[in-house]
């Protein structure tokens, strides 16, 4: 009898195991990693696959520059993944598998609400295409030390980008630190700086525009800041084109009083300044107005399927598994990331093995997000945005440098960027 | 001075050229061996430490203490002034610009000291964890594996299809010679960076994307090894083939037989030029490969790029990995490069 | 790994015979050069064809069935200049600014480099204590991928790098390298020197080596003055060599992308943006891709190698002839 029902056990397993393999789907995960956000995700993927025998993830763990460069290639060409983790999350719209027919559209809704419109095509698509996974907002770090020794007060919320120009250069005046300020050497982080000072980035019909008064104005004064030492002219005029750069090795180091980075910067801190000094995180600087006019930029990545995947109901199904708001806690609190999920937000993130300070500016970052502008997310969302990005970055440097004039640099943009336009219409 | 050009003739005492020869040759040996020792030594440096300024040559890490009633070890630092002076203390924490202070031998009492009056204590160590993290992390063999494979295969291949055509183009009169000779310096002329694009979308038709092939294959016929072997065989006398077909050898044979062993010299160093730029390609491979099983060491070691962060000390200590297998495959075929150089540059 | 080879060459051996006997031997020539050719035609020059057909496309699309003609468009846009000596002047102002670079850059860099590979091959043919290990040290850096070196000396000559360190340690001022447009363009050129020397310094070591001694013997016993000799016989007798070592030195200098790209980033500004860099950025890692632009720029470099290297060929036939 035993032997019987083994024998029995053993034909069902090889029945089931000849089913699986005849049914198995493979999905292709596609990820660049930062810190340990896409081996969260894959535990939370294996999860999945685990209740789903059927199913297999295969996470490929790609360098950043692949996503960037090689991905809408292999799009384009049909030899694409079946998911990937994406940046450019309004530039690649068009390979976006639409989840709508799969998930619970209004728990989407209700949970992702403004991201889920990043990756859209306009205000009338009404589509669902991608999860955020990493929030990020820019925003100032201090070290806090240098502040301390200079007996200088740190400057209130409501301070002007003015006022921590005067604030950090009379800190690093006082205590021989090498930079007052510094900013990554990106259009994305540039616009935290813009819009304070008015920058509008889309005219009155909503085309983009790289040269209302807001935007000149401050794109001035980060030149002028940039040449006469108040801001660390290593990060921007150190490199050419839109290569990336940033300044977390002199804010390590505390050479630097003001680093102008994003939310994304908080773990390495934690870690690697450990208790050389102290850092906060700023409340976003303003502009000349004042109060009101404050809002850094907000960012991120998100996980979206493909149009090109054989396997739509599947993809549809992982995306919605990861969107599952204890799923979405764990990738949050592992990753140390801030919540694009409303529910998760508002009952907060207990972040894993996160230092005090680490928790504590993650805290800073999740509190400014209600406070961001309209125009930050309409920049962020905007499909061409990365073409925007890259010319302010490569334009503004040539006027750091001496090799534009402002004025020229101001008209090369207007020209790159109608140049731009036509091309992706 | 005539020695300076021509060569000296071994003379009982070293001319004053003879100095600044080995005075240029021991610069030469700081300027290119210096670097890579750096980078050597970083590679076994900590995150923290890479990030330091000034940099130092040596991986330090600060010393830390284990004392009874604290869970942490804690950082140790050499005091400079006050009471304490001149003491070796533990840091239980700092708040602001003071440091609390333990003496080791008395953990419970707390001593403040002003952060400027202390100094931390470090002694070298290798973290060699940069190396050990790199075969837990990831399937290092597999990679190692696929690059290996690569530049092998696409070395062997490279070898036969250039020394055949070389073969044709220099010991055959034929119709058509010329166009193929301008074809091939036409070629060389035009870097893969500039046809990504293209080269990616034919490759994509031939169903080589994500295979090993597909990074094998499209750079398989270089043309400046066509062009290093042709001018080598050149130089071979064409009664040795003569005599061959006289002996009513097959062209084949003579080919293999003759023309291969004769170009060893050149071919040992098309051998070593083809591994180099097979082990070292990152841009080719990047578009061609997405996928994790297939991918090489050049491209393991750069998805520790980020988007924002790099993880410098995995990448320092893959890079000091990878570089070990050129290093030993130049250290074995260095006497034949030597001799491979001089025979084709010469002529 | 002969036992293999033998038997699998013997295999072949059969129907290239046979083919041998269809063909008779002179046209058995294109048997031996059709591999070569068939991944040459598919994977080189199929590109290059469709590379034109992209230089006369614009928008962003990727597949070529997607994109509009326009006809001559991005050559007339590239070419649209006031003055081609001042970049600022022309539409398309950093390919300029690239093709400026780029030619200061070969000067500099085939100039340097041969020069310094001159003079280590002299030293190094002379009598040396261990010949053997200098000649490796001066190679090894050939061994390193262009983004390691770049790396490398990035952190070395970062603001905050080693020179510095070394600078401000023993109280001289520090210079950031990187962000004065001349030192960064210096370095560049450095850096590219560094990297490649060796090779050629190996190849002219072997023209040396190849001049026989007989010959300085000779003038030894004339008593002619070393720069005399150096001018009249190593030179001339170096020259075929020398030929060799520019064109490849030229055509690679033309080609230099990676390691000054992964060093510099083509920065300060666009001080050193060389024009593969500008192609690479506009047609593949920019937003949007001009995929159009970047071909059509592609092909006008083209063209002036190929007017370039006729030239050169030119002169070497020259000099063969003379």
């Amino acid at each position: 009898m035993t032997q019987m029902r083994l024998i029995l056990a053993g034909a069902a397993t090889a029945a089931l195991l000849a089913a699986t393999s005849a049914s198995a789907v493979e999905l292709r995960f596609e990820c660049a990693q930062d810190g340990n956000e896409c081996d969260t995700m894959n535990a939370i993927f294996q999860k999945y696959t685990a209740a789903h025998p059927d199913v297999t993830v295969k996470m490929d763990l790609v360098p950043y520059k692949a996503i960037l460069e090689n991905l809408p290639v292999d799009l384009a060409a049909g030899t694409g993944p079946d998911l990937a983790k994406v940046t450019d999350l309004g530039g690649l719209h068009k390979y976006y598998l639409d989840l709508t027919p799969y998930v619970n559209k209004d728990y989407w809704e209700k949970s992702f609400g403004k991201t889920l419109d990043w990756y859209r095509a306009g205000a009338a698509d009404p589509g669902i295409y991608g999860i955020q996974t990493q929030l990020t907002i820019t925003g100032g770090f201090i070290n806090k030390t240098l502040f301390d020794q200079a007996k200088i007060a740190v400057p209130g919320p409501g301070a002007t980008w003015d006022d921590w120009a005067k604030a950090t250069v009379a800190v690093a005046k006082a205590t021989g630190a090498k930079y007052p300020m510094a900013m990554d050497r990106t259009g994305h982080r540039f616009a935290g700086m813009a819009m304070p000072y008015g920058a509008t980035y889309f005219d009155d019909k909503g085309n983009p525009e790289l040269s209302d008064p807001g935007f000149a104005a401050a794109a001035k004064q980060f030149v002028a800041w940039n040449q006469d030492g108040t801001m660390d002219k290593d990060v921007w005029a150190g490199s050419g084109g839109a290569t990336y750069a940033d300044a977390s090795k002199e804010f390590i180091n505390g050479d630097l009083v003001m680093y102008y980075s994003g939310s994304w910067q908080v773990q390495k801190f934690a870690s690697q300044i450990n208790t050389a000094f102290d850092w906060e995180v700023i409340p976003a600087p303003c502009g000349p107005a004042g109060a009101g006019h404050c809002s850094g930029m907000p960012g991120g990545s998100g996980v979206v399927g493909f149009k090109t995947t054989q396997h739509p109901k599947e993809v549809a199904a992982l995306l919605d598994f990861l969107a599952q708001q204890d799923n979405y806690t764990t990738l949050e609190a592992k990753s140390l990331n801030i919540p694009a999920h409303t529910g998760v937000a508002a009952a907060g993130v207990t972040y894993e093995g996160a230092t005090p300070e680490a928790a504590k500016a993650l805290n800073a970052f999740s509190a400014q997000v209600p406070t961001l502008s309209p125009v930050a997310y309409a920049y962020q969302g905007y499909k061409n945005n990365r073409a925007m990005f890259n010319i302010t970055v490569t334009r503004l440097t040539q006027a750091i440098v001496g090799e534009l004039s402002m004025d020229d640099a101001l008209a090369r943009m207007a020209d790159d960027l109608k140049q731009a336009v036509a091309a992706a219409n | 001075m005539a020695n300076f050009i021509t060569r000296t003739r071994g003379r009982q005492r070293l001319h004053w050229t003879d100095w600044a020869s080995y005075a240029y040759l021991g610069f030469g040996v700081l300027l290119m061996f210096g670097p890579v020792l750096w980078l050597v030594l970083s590679s076994f440096k900590t995150e923290t430490e890479l990030q330091h300024y000034p940099p130092r040559l040596l991986p330090y890490v600060q010393q830390t203490v284990t004392l009874p009633g604290y869970d942490d070890p804690l950082l140790v630092f050499h005091v400079t002034q006050g009471p304490l002076a001149g003491q070796d203390v533990a840091q239980v924490r700092r708040i602001g610009l003071v440091s609390q202070m333990v003496r080791p031998d008395d953990p419970t009492t707390i001593v403040k000291v002003p952060i400027a009056d202390r100094e931390p204590v470090e002694h070298v160590a290798l973290a060699t964890s940069n190396y050990q993290k790199l075969f837990q992390r990831f399937n290092f063999l597999r990679f190692l594996w696929n690059s290996t494979f690569i530049t092998v295969v696409a070395t062997a291949i490279t070898l036969l299809v250039n020394s055949m055509a070389a073969f044709a183009l220099s010991k055959y009169e034929f119709r058509g010679r010329g166009t193929v000779m301008a074809m091939v310096i036409g070629t060389l002329m035009i870097p893969q960076t500039v046809v990504l694009v293209p080269l990616f979308l034919i490759t994509r038709d031939f169903g080589l994307i994500n295979t090993l092939w597909g990074v094998i294959i499209p750079g398989a016929a270089t043309p400046t090894g066509v062009f290093l072997l042709r001018q080598y065989m050149l130089t071979i006398p064409d009664e040795i083939l003569d005599a061959a077909r006289m002996d009513n050898a097959s062209e084949w044979k003579i080919y293999w037989r003759i023309i291969l062993p004769l170009s060893a010299p050149a071919i040992a160093v098309l051998a070593i030029l083809s591994i180099m730029w097979r082990w070292n390609d990152f841009l080719w491979p990047l578009i061609a490969l997405s996928q994790t099983e297939n991918f090489t060491l050049q491209l393991a070691l750069n998805s520790f790029r980020g988007e924002f962060t790099t993880d410098w000390a995995s990448l320092l200590a893959m890079t000091v990995l990878t570089l070990v297998p050129v290093v030993a495959v130049f250290a074995f075929l260095q006497k034949y490069i030597a001799t491979g150089i001089a025979s084709t540059g010469g002529k | 790994m002969l036992k293999l080879i033998t038997p699998l060459m013997q295999i072949v051996d059969v129907p290239m015979r046979a083919l041998q006997r269809l063909l008779g031997p002179r046209r058995l020539a294109w048997a031996f050069l059709a591999p070569n050719l068939i991944l040459f035609g598919l994977f080189a020059f199929l590109p290059v064809l469709v590379n034109i057909a992209y230089a006369l496309t614009g928008s962003d699309q990727i597949l070529l069935r997607d994109r509009p003609f326009v006809g001559v468009r991005n050559f007339t846009d590239l070419s649209q200049c006031a003055s081609y000596l001042d970049a600022n002047s022309c539409k398309i102002d950093v390919f300029w600014r690239a093709v400026h670079n780029t030619a200061w850059f070969i000067v500099l860099q085939v100039g340097f480099m041969v020069g310094f590979s001159l003079l280590t091959a002299l030293i190094l043919n002379r009598k040396i204590v261990a010949r053997g290990f200098f000649r490796a040290v001066f190679f090894f850096p050939v061994l390193l991928s262009p983004v390691v070196v770049a790396l490398i000396w990035k952190w070395i000559l970062q603001d905050q790098g080693a020179l510095n360190a070394v600078l401000e340690h023993f109280g001289y001022p520090t210079v950031n390298w990187l962000l004065n447009p001349s030192w960064a363009f210096g370095w560049a050129v450095f850096l590219s020197c560094w990297a490649h020397m060796g090779f050629y310094t190996l190849i002219l070591l072997a023209g040396l080596q190849a001049i026989p001694r007989d010959v300085y013997e000779a003038a030894q016993m004339d008593a002619a003055s070393p720069w005399r000799v150096f001018h009249r016989i190593t030179l001339p007798l170096l020259m075929p060599t020398m030929v060799v070592v520019l064109v490849l030195a030229l055509i690679k200098g033309v080609q230099t992308f990676d390691e000054v790209y992964a060093f510099t980033g083509g920065g300060p500004g666009s001080a050193t943006t060389l024009v593969i860099q500008y192609i690479y950025q506009t047609g593949f890692a920019g937003a949007p891709r001009l995929f159009g632009l970047a071909s059509a720029a592609s092909i006008m470099v083209a063209l002036v190698l190929v007017v370039l290297t006729a030239v050169q060929l030119w002169i070497t036939r020259r000099n063969a002839n003379g």
